[in-house]
């Protein structure tokens, strides 16, 4: 699907230019740590939004602190790059003001669910036109190593030599608690499922957030390997398919289904054929978020990634701008004349 | 035919609980004295609470104004009448009352327990506590509800038309007209019109009970002051602020986003600007102060007016992004209706304590241009000047307005919209430099030489894409630079772009009648019109005294040292422990002398003109702050 096949990106102006990946790196040296995830999920992004078709000048990459903020230094747009926790919010801004634009926000664990928490909550719940992209790498990275709102229980780290005694986020599960219309996970290493989740995202009208699972090779190395490891990922990964029975495991022979009490939950050995189907586009979120607790938060067995829900409803920006529309435009100054004289005044000769 | 004397000036409050409508009494008393041709200066005085106990001292909300037959600069030291609707109303404002004052009481109010409940030992209007006053009592409460018998409303909803009956009451004992009130009220209970007929008959009984009683003996008058020629009306600093903005996108030609969060007593301007969709203008109500300036800062950066409006405790929370915006060199507008602090402080009354936080609240060195309007219809000009120094100079701005400016009104002479400044802006489209190679390039920090703003290229603009943020960034390209001499050099430049607006606001003028005298009053913010009335009375006294009142107060004007070293002594008067003081005497090594409150009120006239005298006479007197280097530390 090209940009002017897709609704939610009608106002963005579309150019008959063909774009390259190259077209959108910038001239500035790239200064992650060799061997970041972040540089895949970089080069996914950058193939990627040539598929759309977008003028470049109309699309803007916000964020906010730490090392995936970075993002917008290397990406041949407008870009700006903010202050801890709040690229929601001044996108917000942007994106309302601006209908003609594809703005997109890149932000991680701990900006996004630790100082950020607030903003992306409401942004979520406003359903505001932004594509938030969340490097999860369950750590933080840029103030080298303190555990992150994502990490494990009993992570050890510079700041809990004793193991941390924090319970975690499932981003997944909160952004669908906060109202999310469009919520889906994927993975930095796999190009075809990040660049397949990417489109989706674009094509969302509102706010779509991804969550990406991304490497830190320095502090949390191997944080998602059991997701990536040839040995173990297809018997720990679920990949939802809207419509498809939910299947995993390296024969298929593992599944989720759908309990006679009304649980979801997995079966290592799927017999009887209750299995249970994917819908992103229910409205009731309680099967989204039943699939995004699946997992193990340490093993990561039966983690689900993909598209858990796509739903449509009206963004911020479009009610924001009909009411604008509504009240129509001022007949020249008189109106201003008229409006800070108001109704009740008098005249000195 | 009762007497009729003239005044030339008159001074009421009106007081009450806080569910009694005394604001609405109040604000409808000012509509008529406007349209009646006054000038007048009001003083709103309310509680944070919504709705306090019923009949206690934290509960009373007030309403003061002062108007006259010629032009006057306050809402008046004490009150010439005070209208108090229970003992609480009367025994939080009975000291200000001034001597042979006149007090209204509604006598159906002074039960022996509610007396008691506000710590009356006896009935104060039984006690002979009130003999120096001239004391009405009038059962306001059973008057109205006696007047409503025949109407079809129930006896609450009469007793709380007795608001009307006094307004009614004053109205005939000022002679001021009631037609407007009469609109105001059908207008608002249209919908209910049993309602409306209750309040307009009650409006009707105060005024005729003050034309028959025996109560009332004389009727005063005053006449029309000689103001300036033009239309007015009237008008409160929130307002003129609100109207202000947007007068001002509309002569930048752009759209202005307001992202805010509500908060005393900054609200209104968002309820005001919400109304005016049609001017281009988007609200939006965010999640927290921080989102507020957030996505005004953001919408700035896609080439919006972007406004932010707030308090003291709300500019805490901005101030990170207010330095990120001082960083990305965008235009910004923060709006600080500044209130009693510190923390959650005193909500709905008045400080100017937010000045040094305006100047120097950041990490870095971060400065910040800072405007200060001087009455309610200054704030429409206020506005304007800020919003021409935030395009213009691409930096954002602090307007400090307070609560005294923002709930107080004047009359105000409605400009000519033409005549206000073209404040047209045009947005980078082009390359603006050549790379090694001699092609064409943007360099989002190639500053233009005057002003040392740097261009303005949106989003959408093709061939323009840069990056921006709050890293520091080298000269000209604005590539991420931790080059030490780059940051020293970006650092100083920043400054010298904010020091540079001082090339283009007025410079400070004095107003000495005289041009003798040896002592200067110097002022900023709301404390023009109480340091005006004080100046006039000592002139008045033969004394001869300089004033002069900073609008800008970052920069100062660029004869700021200069003016204020032509004076033997400058006094300085603030809302705060002497704020402004620390940053005259910082950068112009004069000992100014500063003269503190901190009472959530404006000043009085008269302590201003005591205090003024005593230092023009060389009289020792305790009342000034000392600003010795252990206070200065």
């Amino acid at each position: 699907m090209t940009a002017s096949e897709i609704p939610a990106l009608d106002l963005v102006p579309k150019t008959d230019e063909v774009q390259k990946a190259k077209d959108f790196k910038s001239d500035q040296e790239v200064r992650w740590c060799p061997g970041c995830g972040d540089y895949a999920i970089l080069a996914a992004v950058q193939s990627f939004l040539p598929s759309l078709g977008l003028r470049r000048e109309n699309i803007v990459f916000v964020s906010g602190i730490g090392c995936s903020s970075r993002f917008p230094y290397y990406m041949d747009t407008y870009g700006l790059h903010s202050i801890h926790g709040r690229a929601p919010a001044i996108a917000t801004g942007l994106s309302v003001s601006r209908p003609d634009l594809s703005v997109w926000v890149v932000t991680g664990d701990g900006d996004a669910l630790s100082i950020g928490g607030n903003h992306l909550m409401h942004a979520l719940r406003r359903n505001v036109n932004l594509k938030i992209l969340l490097f999860n790498n369950r750590i933080y990275g840029l103030t080298k190593g303190q555990y992150s709102p994502t990490s494990e229980p009993g992570k050890i780290t510079k700041s809990t030599p004793q193991g941390s005694v924090d319970h975690p986020f499932n981003p997944v599960s909160l952004a669908l608690g906060a109202e999310a219309s469009f919520v889906a996970r994927t993975i930095d290493s796999d190009r075809r499922h990040l660049t397949e989740v990417l489109g989706a995202a674009a094509a969302h009208e509102g706010t779509a957030l991804v969550e990406i699972y991304q490497n830190c090779n320095i502090f949390n190395d191997g944080a998602f390997e059991p997701l990536k490891d040839a040995g173990t990922k297809d018997s720990h990964l679920i990949r939802l398919q809207h419509g498809q029975p939910i299947r995993f495991g390296s024969e298929d022979e593992r599944a989720v289904i759908r309990d006679n009490d009304g649980q979801i939950r997995t079966v290592d050995a799927e017999t009887d054929g209750n299995v249970l189907v994917h819908d992103a586009h229910a409205e009731d979120p309680g099967v989204a978020f039943a699939l995004s607790r699946l997992a193990d938060t340490v093993s990561l067995d039966r983690t689900a990634i993909g598209i858990f829900r796509d739903v449509q409803r009206p963004s911020y920006d479009r009610l924001a701008r009909e009411q604008l529309e509504q009240a129509g435009d001022p007949a020249g100054s008189t109106d201003l004349s008229d409006l800070i004289a108001g109704p009740d005044t008098w005249t000195v000769a | 035919m009762k007497e009729t004397q003239r005044r030339s000036d008159v001074v009421i409050r009106f007081a009450g609980d806080s569910g009694d409508g005394m604001q609405l009494t109040g604000d409808r008393f000012t509509s008529a004295t406007a349209s009646f041709g006054n000038d007048l200066s009001t003083l709103p005085d309310f509680p944070a609470e919504i709705r306090a106990p019923a009949g206690t001292l934290p509960g009373v909300s007030a309403f003061q104004i002062h108007f006259a037959d010629h032009d006057i600069m306050t809402p008046g030291d004490a009150p010439d009448v005070l209208v108090a609707m229970n003992p609480a109303a009367l025994k939080a404002n009975i000291d200000d009352l001034s001597a042979n004052g006149t007090v209204i009481v509604n006598t159906d109010e002074f039960t022996k327990r509610a007396v008691q409940k506000v710590g009356y030992e006896a009935n104060p209007l039984e006690d002979g506590s009130l003999e120096k006053f001239s004391v009405h009592e009038i059962p306001l409460t059973s008057l109205t509800v006696g007047a409503l018998e025949s109407f079809d409303v129930t006896k609450k909803e009469a007793e709380r038309a007795k608001n009307m009956f006094a307004l009614g009451l004053l109205s005939w004992l000022y002679s001021r007209p009631v037609d407007q009130t009469r609109d105001f009220l059908t207008e608002k209970f249209g919908r209910k019109p049993e309602i409306l007929a209750a309040n307009l008959a009650a409006l009707e009984a105060g005024w005729s009970f003050g034309e028959t009683t025996e109560a009332f003996e004389v009727q005063y008058e005053v006449g029309k002051a000689a103001l300036p020629a033009g239309v007015y009306r009237n008008i409160t600093g929130n307002l003129a602020l609100s109207y202000g903005l947007v007068a001002a996108a509309q002569r930048t030609g752009l759209g202005m986003f307001l992202g805010t969060y509500p908060i005393t007593p900054a609200s209104d301007i968002l309820h005001e600007l919400s109304r005016h969709k049609r001017f281009g203008i988007t609200t939006f109500q965010a999640e927290d102060e921080i989102a507020g300036i957030g996505a005004a800062l953001g919408a700035a950066y896609g080439g919006s007016i972007g406004v932010t409006t707030t308090s003291g405790p709300g500019l805490a929370l901005k101030s990170e992004t207010l330095g990120l915006a001082t960083a990305l060199e965008l235009p910004l507008l923060v709006i600080d209706v500044q209130r009693g602090g510190p923390s959650t402080g005193l909500p709905t009354k008045t400080e100017q304590s937010d000045l040094l936080q305006a100047m120097f609240g950041r990490n870095g060195e971060a400065p910040v241009p800072i405007v200060a309007p001087q009455s309610p219809g200054d704030c429409f000009y206020a506005a304007i000047e800020a919003i021409r120094i935030a395009t213009q100079y691409r930096t954002p701005v602090l307007l400090l307005s307070d609560g005294y400016l923002a709930n107080g009104a004047e009359p105000w002479r409605i400009p000519d919209v033409e005549s206000l400044p073209d404040l047209t802006v045009s947005f980078t489209t082009e390359p603006n430099d050549t790379d090694a190679k001699g092609e064409p390039v943007f360099h989002p920090f190639l500053r233009d030489p005057e002003t040392l703003a740097r261009p303005w290229a949106i989003p959408g603009t093709p061939g323009l894409e840069h990056r921006i943020g709050g890293i520091e960034k080298a000269d000209v390209t604005g590539a991420i630079s931790y080059d030490p001499d780059n940051h020293d050099y970006m650092v100083r430049t920043r400054q010298a772009k904010v020091d540079g607006i001082a090339h283009t606001i007025e410079p400070l003028s004095v107003d000495d009648p005289s041009g003798e005298a040896d002592v200067l009053v110097l002022g900023w913010g709301s404390t023009y019109g109480p340091i005006a009335a004080a100046c006039r009375k000592i002139r008045d006294s033969g004394l001869q005294v300089a004033q002069a009142h900073l609008r800008h107060l970052n920069p100062f004007p660029a004869n700021t040292g200069e003016v204020l070293r032509q004076y033997r002594r400058v006094i300085i008067p603030e809302m705060n422990l002497g704020q402004l003081a620390l940053l005259i005497r910082g950068k112009y090594l004069i000992d100014a002398r500063a003269f503190n409150q901190v009472r959530g009120l404006p000043f009085r006239s008269e302590e201003l003109v005591e205090v003024i005298r005593s230092e023009m006479l060389g009289e020792s007197t305790t009342r000034f702050e000392s600003l010795t280097e252990e206070s200065l530390a």
